[in-house]
This record gives C-alpha cells, structure tokens and sequence, in this order.
C-alpha cells in the first residue's frame, strides 16, 4: 500500500497513520469476494455498484417525469423538463446550434447526469464516495466522447477532418511545422487525458480531503490530549467548508465536463470554420 | 492479489478494467433509456406544447380574420344598401317628374282640346245663329213689310209704334233664343 502524495507515512509517537488512496477504493461487498473484486469480476466493489444504481436512479427518474408528456405538466414532469431542457437548451443548443444540435442531445443529457449523480453520490453518507474518483470510469467516459467527436469530425467531413482539425486556416505556412504538431498533440493527445483527468483529479482530491479530515477528527478526538481535542473541532469545521466545496464542484465538475464535450462535438462539426 | 489490484496500487492513474467496463455499460444502458424513452417523449411534449401555442395564436387570428371579413362584409352591404336607396329615390323622382310632366302635357292638350271643341261648338252655334237669323231676319223682314204694307201706313206716328214694337218684338226673341243657346 503506497500513500498518495499525502504526508509521508510517519511512524511517530502521535501515531497517526493518514489514509491511503487505496482506503478510497471501498470495501467489497459480497461475501465470496477475494480481497479486492469477486472472482469473476475482481474488482466488483461498491463504486461499480454506485455506477450502477445511478443508472437505475436517473433512467427511472426520467423515465417516469417524461412518461406522461402532459402540456400542463405536474411537479415531476417540470422537474424533468427543466432538467433535460437545460442540457438540451443551455449546453446542447447554445453550444452547437444549428439544426443538428439535437442529434447530440442525448450524449451530453446522458453524460451530465451520470456524472452528476455519481459525483453527488460522494456526498451523501454511507454511499460516500463519488464514483469517478475512480480513474477507470473517468477515462471510460472520456474515451466515449474521444470517439464520439473523432466520429462527427471523420462522418462529417471525411478523412479531411484530420487536416482541418491539426493544420489552422490562415497561418503563414513557415509557421507550419510548429503549429501542427503543437496542434496534433493538444486536440488528439492532451485534449482526452484532460477531459478525463480533470473531472477524475477533482473528485479523487475532494473525497480524500473530506476522508483525510475525517480521521485526522477521529485520531484527535481519541487522542486524549485536549488541545488535540480543541484543535479537531476546528477540523471539524474545516472539513464541513470542504464537503461543502467538495459539493458544489461535484456538480460543477459534471456542468464542465458536458460543457466541453459539446464543445469538442461542435469544433468536429465545424472544423472548416476554424 | 491479481494484476489489477497490483496496477492500482502502483499508480492513482492505473484504471481498474472492470470500472472501466461498467461506467461504459451504465453509460450505454442510460443512453439507450434516454434516446428509447426520455428524449422523445420530452421532445413530443415540447413540440405539442409548441404546437398549441402556436395553434392557438393561429385561431385566435383566423377568427380576429373572419370578424373583420364579417365587418367588410356588412360595410360593404350597407354601402350597397345606401347605394340602392339613392338609386331608387332618384328614379322614384325622375318617374315622378315624368309623370308630372305627362300629365301637365295631358292636361294642355286636353285643354286645347276642350277649348278648341268649345270655338268649334261657338263657331258652329254662330253660324247656326247667322243662319238661323238670315232666315228670321227675311222672313221678319217680310212679315214686317207686309205688316206695314198691311196698315196701310195711315200716319206716322203709327207706323213709328209699329217699327218700335217690331224691334221690341225682334229683341225678345233674341233674348229668348240666346237663353236657348245657352241653355
């Protein structure tokens, strides 16, 4: 067990051991599992569980707020409306436009709330941990709209794309050499690792500041020395501010995370124009 | 400890394959919920909604269309009507002033009409008269001649009576036979 870049793993009198990135990986939760997964999945620990019910959680949600489509809608189906119209309005139609917009909708819809949910996950006691703290399904949603704006780009304008994306109109072309392979790797090598890495950093860093807090709290409050004691309140309150900050980049975090998938989906349609 | 507990105890960055192949799973399942179900019946009541709004609008304008057509429509046959009742009383005058005019041409003509029947019947009374008298006025003539011649003419004065109540005798019987005629 390697800590993170936490403060180095001390044995001193105080004894206080901070957690380890590997206590962020929660515990499994059949019976039958090996140490970390079951056997035929090793691994199947209570993240993809979370991965999981929030996929039940947001299908049944919208499914039963937009299954009676009524003109007057009630409370449920409002809430679903403006949920799916603020994705569809606000990132989908105001980001690419035009009349092609709506093809991508459920891309950024579906993106948006899976990572809000599974980021407010972290958030709630007992389920506790944002599921893309987890590097494996940060990198797995990034790659899907890696793909997806290659996909546009190459359908779109056909294997064209690729120059239009890396050489830019309107540079004089003894700049050239520098500008497309700076070009090539921040669009097709830089722009994927930090699509993925920032929305996995950002939920990594905030469930380990709020778990690093909560047992500097414990190791103090049981450590018998009152100013310990004193100083864990202070903690304490320290660490409401974060979860607090840590709440509100979790839904942050899943507003620019579909925010720049739209992004990237309108530069492969209207690379031409770039 | 297998490989993947191994990786990800290596590095924070190593993905947990299995992670990685359900974020994918979860994100595929949502999105065919999504497009199979949420997208279109959101977007149906979008555009449903839309529409009634719009059709709204539209009837709301067809009818604000057909009341204003009503009201041309009414104008136009109060015009007509105004149009009609000129025309009517303009004839009714140009008949009336015809009419008027017949009859006044009527009534001269049957005035020269009476008036001429009347000069014709005068002139035939005259003449009636003149013939009427020629034949007295001989035979008054004669009667008187002979009345004198009859008398013997002893004096004067006595032919003087004579020829006075001859005339006396004559004017009445002009006034009884002008009486005649006009009556």
């Amino acid at each position: 067990m390697i800590a993170l870049a936490l403060p180095a793993q001390t044995t001193t009198e105080e004894g206080f051991v901070p957690p380890t990135i590997e206590e962020a990986h929660p515990p499994n939760i059949l019976p039958w599992n090996t140490e970390y997964g079951v056997w035929f999945a090793p691994g199947f620990g209570k993240q993809m569980l979370l991965v999981i019910l929030s996929v039940i959680l947001i299908g049944a949600f919208f499914y039963v707020a937009s299954r009676r489509g009524q003109l007057v809608p009630g409370k449920l189906q409002f809430v679903g409306e403006a949920a799916y119209g603020f994705v569809r309005n606000s990132i989908g139609k105001d980001i690419i436009g035009g009349r092609e917009y709506l093809k991508y909708v459920p891309w950024l819809f579906t993106a948006f709330f899976f990572i809000l949910v599974n980021n407010i996950f972290g958030a709630i006691p007992l389920l506790q941990i944002p599921s893309f703290s987890h590097p494996g399904s940060a990198y797995a949603i990034a790659a899907i709209f890696y793909l997806l704006w290659i996909a546009v780009g190459v359908k779109k304008h056909g294997l064209r794309y690729f120059k239009l994306a890396v050489v830019p109109s309107g540079v004089p072309w003894y700049i050239m050499p520098l500008v497309v392979p700076i070009e090539i790797i921040s669009n097709f090598l830089v722009r994927p690792v930090t699509h993925s890495l920032r929305l996995f950093a950002t939920m990594l860093a905030g469930h380990l500041i709020v778990m690093l807090a909560g047992s500097a709290i414990e190791f103090m409050t049981l450590s018998g020395n009152v100013l310990l004691q004193g100083t864990g309140l202070l903690v304490l309150g320290g660490a409401v501010a974060m979860y607090m900050l840590e709440a509100l980049i979790m839904v942050l975090q899943a507003y620019v995370f579909t925010l720049l998938a739209a992004i990237y989906i309108e530069g492969a349609l209207h690379a031409d124009a770039h | 400890m297998d490989s993947a507990v191994i990786l990800a105890a290596e590095s924070p960055l190593a993905p947990n394959l299995w992670e990685l192949l359900v974020t994918v799973a979860g994100f595929a399942v949502l999105m065919y919920i999504v497009i199979k179900f949420v997208m279109p019946a959101f977007e149906k009541t979008f555009a449903e909604r839309t529409e009634a709004i719009e059709g709204g609008i539209a009837k709301a304008e067809a009818a604000q269309a057909e009341a204003n057509a009503a009201r041309e429509e009414y104008k136009q046959q109060l015009v007509d009507a105004r149009t009609e009742a000129n025309r009517i009383r303009e004839e009714a005058r140009a008949e009336g002033a015809q009419i008027l005019a017949e009859l006044k041409e009527k009534a001269v003509t049957e005035a020269n009409r009476i008036s001429a029947q009347a000069e014709a019947q005068i002139e035939a009374d005259r003449q009636a008269a003149v013939v009427a008298l020629r034949a007295e006025v001989g035979t008054l003539a004669t009667e008187l001649a002979s009345r004198i011649v009859g008398e013997s003419l002893a004096d004067d004065a006595r032919s003087a009576r004579v020829v006075d109540r001859f005339l006396a005798d004559l004017e009445e019987q002009s006034a009884t036979q002008s009486a005649g005629a006009a009556k």
